[in-house]
């Protein structure tokens, strides 16, 4: 029987994603993948994945899901309050999020609401035994490729595990949860920036922007100020021969009123585009949500690429101080005598 | 526009570390890269040393002749708008879209969606100020010079004129985009019966997309 966990109940926004189909812009394919890429690499660091295993993308609310294996052991990133494991005789107990989790063939896992970010992630050791498309496992939903049939969850799908049973070893979680920062997102201006007056740019970098209803994988548009285009809309000031949008491109149409463009973006477009989301940056909009307010700071490309590399030293130190995780109230002699006596067994007869 | 080529050749050589893709356009080059492998200081002389080294050029051209309605309202929900606002009727923009000589320049935007410019110029607005949220799939559109057709229901900003039956991507044929830069491309007029059979022949994936191409 092939390890699985079959979607009992399907959440709102399900959806398998890696770090994105790299390499294929040119043919119109957008790169899709994680919105919160930091969230998804410290799940899969967690459970010993590479980076680049592909996890399950969550918005709003997740799903139920039936381990159809010996065991599996996942990951919770983000905030999922609560999410509940319960067994067939066992009643619903709370599960931490941040932190992997070691479940039995027969219990289901209730993803519960994600709360304060758009997105959470779960991932599995081992990761998912599902055919790449291009590449990746990213699902893009809208030419239905990548992922589980290129599409989000529906109850009654089963993703097959590649793993039949859980890896030995211990719960691991995070020592403290992810520092996003909570100043204003960092931009570099243009490429097109030119195409706006010297007030509207300053009204741009100046005034808070609220993530409007009209906010999902393929960008967010923003309420807020309108921002003047240097040519009247009526002359075209709204238009450009279309070029290549970059993660993160902030595009303002006639209406002035600017639109972020993330996973899903097109691969390129004919608004200009005033400024750049610093890649640094990506994953706090990866985790806005409609209502909230943010600001835009402009920053240099050189200052842009150090405060990448700065969140990549703090990555790779947030994975060095990832602890143990300890059921709370210290010794839990019921998981001492189910992992270290029996799983102890298995494992010896299966190493790897 | 062969930079991209001099860009893709150096790079699988190991010229250019860093460099993760490009994306041709009409205008402008974009050239990512990853910022922890490359700066952008080290990136520009280097692509700048390619430029002025000569680029290759050249591209391979196909003739092809795609179906349209534009007799469905619900199709063509921009039509009149589009006849109103260049002063004409609704018969002679139909007539002035295909009387047009097409070519595709550049895929982007969705996979495989083409823009193709050529589009008579009595046609020319500029994209609608404010995107729909909605376009459907094989919508044909308009703006500035040129038109497309989309390949996914998708948000989209030009003027909806007509509907193709064909999908212009479509994830069972080995090559899932169909148009190819260089193409030149004219469309042909279908009433809504010709439409409905050619989109069950494609929805049951036994059309023959060879009879569209020309040599």
């Amino acid at each position: 029987m092939t390890a699985a966990l079959k979607v009992v109940r399907a959440g709102l926004f399900d959806t398998l994603q890696d770090l994105g189909r790299v390499g294929f812009m040119a043919l119109g394919m957008p790169t899709a993948g994680a919105m919160d890429r930091v969230a998804l690499r410290l799940a899969n660091a967690l459970l010993g994945n590479p980076a680049g295993t592909a996890g399950l993308e969550i918005g709003v609310m997740g799903p139920d899901l039936l381990v159809e294996a010996d065991s599996v052991r996942v990951a919770l990133v983000g905030p999922i309050s609560p999410a509940l494991i319960e067994g067939p005789d066992t009643p619903p107990k709370a599960l931490e999020t941040d932190r992997t989790h070691l479940l039995k063939r027969g219990q289901v896992l209730r993803v519960g609401m994600v709360e304060g970010s758009s997105t959470a992630y779960l991932a599995v050791a081992g990761g998912f035994a599902l055919p790449s498309f291009m590449g990746s496992l990213s699902t893009y939903a809208r030419a239905g490729v990548g992922g589980f049939e290129g599409r989000k969850l529906a109850a009654g799908d089963a993703l097959p595990l590649s793993l039949e049973q859980a890896p030995p070893g211990d719960d691991r979680k995070l020592g403290a949860p992810f520092d996003y920062g909570s100043g204003p997102v960092r931009i570099v201006w243009g490429p097109q920036e030119e195409y706006f007056t010297a007030a509207g740019r300053n009204i741009f970098v100046g005034s808070d922007y609220r993530v409007s209803r009209e906010a999902d994988r393929m960008g967010i548009r923003f309420e807020g100020p309108t921002i003047a285009h240097a040519t009247s809309v009526e002359k075209g000031g709204a238009d450009i021969i279309s070029d290549g949008i970059g993660p993160g491109a902030i595009q303002v149409p006639g209406a002035g009123l600017p639109i972020v463009l993330l996973a899903d973006r097109q691969t390129v477009g004919g608004y200009p585009k005033i400024a750049t989301v610093a890649s640094v940056d990506l994953p706090r909009l990866g985790r806005l949500l409609p209502g909230q307010t943010v600001r835009f700071q402009p920053v240099t490309v050189e200052e842009a690429e150090k405060l990448r590399r700065d969140q990549e030293s703090r990555i790779a130190r947030a994975i060095a101080d990832f602890k143990v995780a300890r059921p709370p109230g210290g010794i839990d002699l019921a998981r001492l005598y189910e992992e270290n006596l029996i799983d102890g067994v298995v494992y010896e007869r299966s190493p790897g | 526009m062969a930079l991209h080529v001099a860009i893709d050749r150096a790079k699988a050589v190991g010229e250019l570390p860093g460099v993760v893709e490009t994306v041709p356009t009409m205008r402008s080059l974009m050239v990512a890269y990853d910022p922890l492998a490359a700066s952008r200081a080290e990136l520009q002389p280097r692509i700048d040393a390619l430029i002025a080294r000569g680029l290759p050029t050249g591209l391979a051209s196909r003739r092809v002749t795609l179906p349209c309605c534009y007799d469905d309202p619900e199709f063509a929900s921009d039509l009149a708008e589009v006849a109103k606002r260049t002063k004409k009727t609704v018969e002679q923009v139909i007539a002035a879209h295909l009387a047009s000589p097409f070519k595709v320049y550049v895929l982007g935007f969705m996979p495989g969606l083409a823009y193709i410019a050529g589009l008579d110029q009595t046609l020319y607005l500029p994209r609608r100020s404010q995107p729909r949220v909605r376009v459907p799939r094989s919508s044909v559109a308009i703006a500035m010079d040129m038109t497309t057709i989309y390949p996914f229901e998708s948000p989209g900003g030009w003027h909806l004129i007509g509907r193709t039956p064909l999908w212009m991507f479509d994830k069972r044929r080995e090559q899932p985009v169909f148009l190819a830069p260089g193409d030149s491309l004219s469309f042909q007029r279908i009433d809504r019966k010709t439409f409905d059979r050619i989109a069950r022949e494609v929805d049951a994936g036994t059309f023959d997309w060879s009879t569209l191409v020309k040599a």
